[in-house]
């Protein structure tokens, strides 16, 4: 049996005590290529950011690597500050921050890795171009060329391809191919169902619970699908406490 | 009147003008780099909010020891201290956002330090903590100015690349290292040292316009981040020596005088400044192929 890179115990995720990942059980091996999909507000940029311990869980656990440096995580594009006057180079550069660290310098063999990324990601001769110059899809291309030099052996991946063109986005997934050719573990919330049929072998379909985790094609059917629009919107200031946490 | 008459007599037959000479550089080179990284992470005004919350600490050492050096400097670190780390924490501990808490933090500071200083029933001549003595710093209060400064060099250069990546990209940090937290903290102490040091010659309401003008001037003239703080030291240290010299030459007070000159250099800049300067964008000019 293939090695479990992350294990979830009945976690569930949420602020404020108001669950948005709730009581969800099961893992991820080593190698696998998994889509987080579901609707707005389904908790999946949460499951991400549980993933990454940016988040306690409310209840359950969370297994992963005790090394948290082996996990990549592209947050939602928003959080990146355009206006600074930081170049393309910089910014991918920073994908070396595990060799490097807070004061370490960068080598001539990692002035090619960085030039090698940038290059895989095509954006050559926008090494010195500052990033409020660029447009989203090459903003986001950056970013893969940042994840590319990480050299992580988990990436997450969050809504990577909302609000590109076709191009960019069938560049950027034969890197998440490439990835998963290397056998790095990868996970991706996704709202196109056609793009995960298409590339990815796994998926969770989450709707605050979990509907169904497993092969793609059985996850992504029609009455899964109704059964996850149908889920009721978090939040309920009202609520009260959850039963099976007491029972557990 | 002669060049050197203007620009460098008074430097070469003055000691107190020399001295306020070397105070000025020293805070400019401190100084700039920190309101560079301040603008930058759009808290240019929290600068002026932590100059407020100095304010009553050394007010209080005012009161306990008269004008001394080290009371005063003690008092404005520890109600600075108190206040950038208090606001600090309870930004990352909470929802709150960190100029609502720092907004909050510093107006408790300001309320307590007034309040001590009425207890005490004294009618306490400010005017030096306000406004600054540039031109009777001391050998003490020097080296303390040109410490400072050195910390918040070397620790700038140590630190430089968790501070820029906190601001450019935070969630990366996050993901990355547990250094976010650490490295923000010790910047508002650069901030809080770097007023400390520049309100002896300069009070501390007019130390964080040394440190946010030639910040704010220099992003008309740089557009990446090195030019962006090699242009503000200048345009800081520039500020001090012309200020000093308009100080001398028109027998003006000098703190005030230094923070017009970086004043007007704003001025200028954000008219015609090569990067976004108001006239620069109202010349009517081609547009570009690609």
């Amino acid at each position: 049996m293939a090695e479990e890179v992350l294990a979830f115990r009945d976690v569930t995720l949420g602020y404020d005590r108001h669950p948005a990942v709730h009581h969800l059980s099961g893992a991820v091996t080593r190698g696998e290529l998994v889509a987080v999909c579901g609707p707005n507000g389904a908790g999946k940029s949460t499951l991400l950011k549980g993933v990454m311990g940016l988040l306690s869980p409310l209840s359950g656990s969370i297994a992963r690597p005790d090394d948290g440096r082996r996990i990549a995580y592209l947050p939602q594009a928003a959080e990146v500050d355009r206006s600074f006057p930081i170049n393309v180079y910089d910014i991918v550069a920073l994908g070396l921050w595990r060799r490097t660290g807070l004061f370490g310098g960068v080598s001539r063999a990692d002035r090619e890795r960085i030039a090698a990324a940038i290059s895989a990601v095509g954006l050559d001769g926008f090494e010195r171009r500052t990033i409020g110059t660029l447009s989203g899809g090459q903003m986001q291309r950056a970013l893969f060329a940042r994840l590319l030099l990480q050299d992580a052996e988990i990436i997450l991946l969050d809504e990577p391809f909302t609000a590109l063109d076709a191009a960019t986005v069938r560049d950027l997934i034969a890197l998440v191919e490439r990835w998963h050719g290397e056998g790095r573990t990868v996970l991706a919330v996704l709202h196109d169902l056609e793009l995960v049929r298409a590339h990815f072998p796994r998926t969770l379909l989450l709707a605050r619970s979990p509907v169904e985790w497993g092969e793609t094609r059985a996850v992504l059917t029609p009455s899964n699908l109704i059964k996850a629009r149908h889920m009721c919107e978090a939040w309920d200031e009202s609520a009260h406490a959850c039963e099976a946490e007491r029972a557990a | 009147m002669s060049p050197y008459e203007l620009l460098i007599a008074p430097f070469a037959e003055f000691d107190f003008m020399r001295r306020a000479l070397i105070g000025v550089i020293a805070l400019g080179l401190g100084a700039g780099p920190v309101g560079v990284l301040m603008m930058l992470r759009r808290m240019s005004l929290a600068g002026d909010a932590m100059a407020h919350a100095i304010l009553p600490g050394a007010a209080v050492g005012f009161l306990a020891a008269g004008l001394n050096l080290f009371a005063m400097t003690i008092g404005g670190l520890v109600a600075g201290f108190a206040v950038a780390i208090g606001a600090g924490a309870v930004a990352r501990a909470t929802q709150m956002k960190e100029d609502a808490a720092l907004a909050a933090f510093y107006l408790v500071s300001l309320a307590l330090g007034v309040m001590l200083v009425s207890l005490r029933g004294s009618n306490v001549d400010l005017l030096h903590v306000l406004f600054g003595t540039v031109l009777a710093l001391d050998d003490p209060t020097l080296l303390l100015i040109v410490g400072v400064s050195t910390v918040s060099m070397v620790t700038l250069a140590m630190l430089w690349r968790p501070m820029v990546v906190e601001c450019v990209d935070p969630g990366f940090l996050r993901s990355v290292s547990r250094a976010g937290t650490p490295t923000h903290l010790v910047f508002l102490a650069l901030v809080v040292l770097n007023l400390v040091g520049g309100f002896h010659a300069l009070g501390t309401l007019l130390a964080v316009g040394l440190m946010m003008l030639p910040a704010a001037t220099a992003r008309f003239w740089a557009s990446d981040l090195t030019a962006l703080v090699l242009t503000a030291v200048l345009v800081a240290c520039g500020s001090g020596v012309i200020g000093l010299l308009v100080s001398y030459h028109l027998g003006v007070p000098s703190g005030p005088a230094i923070i017009l000159i970086a004043g007007g250099a704003y001025v200028l800049s954000v008219l015609v400044g090569p990067i976004g300067g108001i006239l620069l964008r109202l010349m009517p000019r081609r547009h570009l192929e690609a």
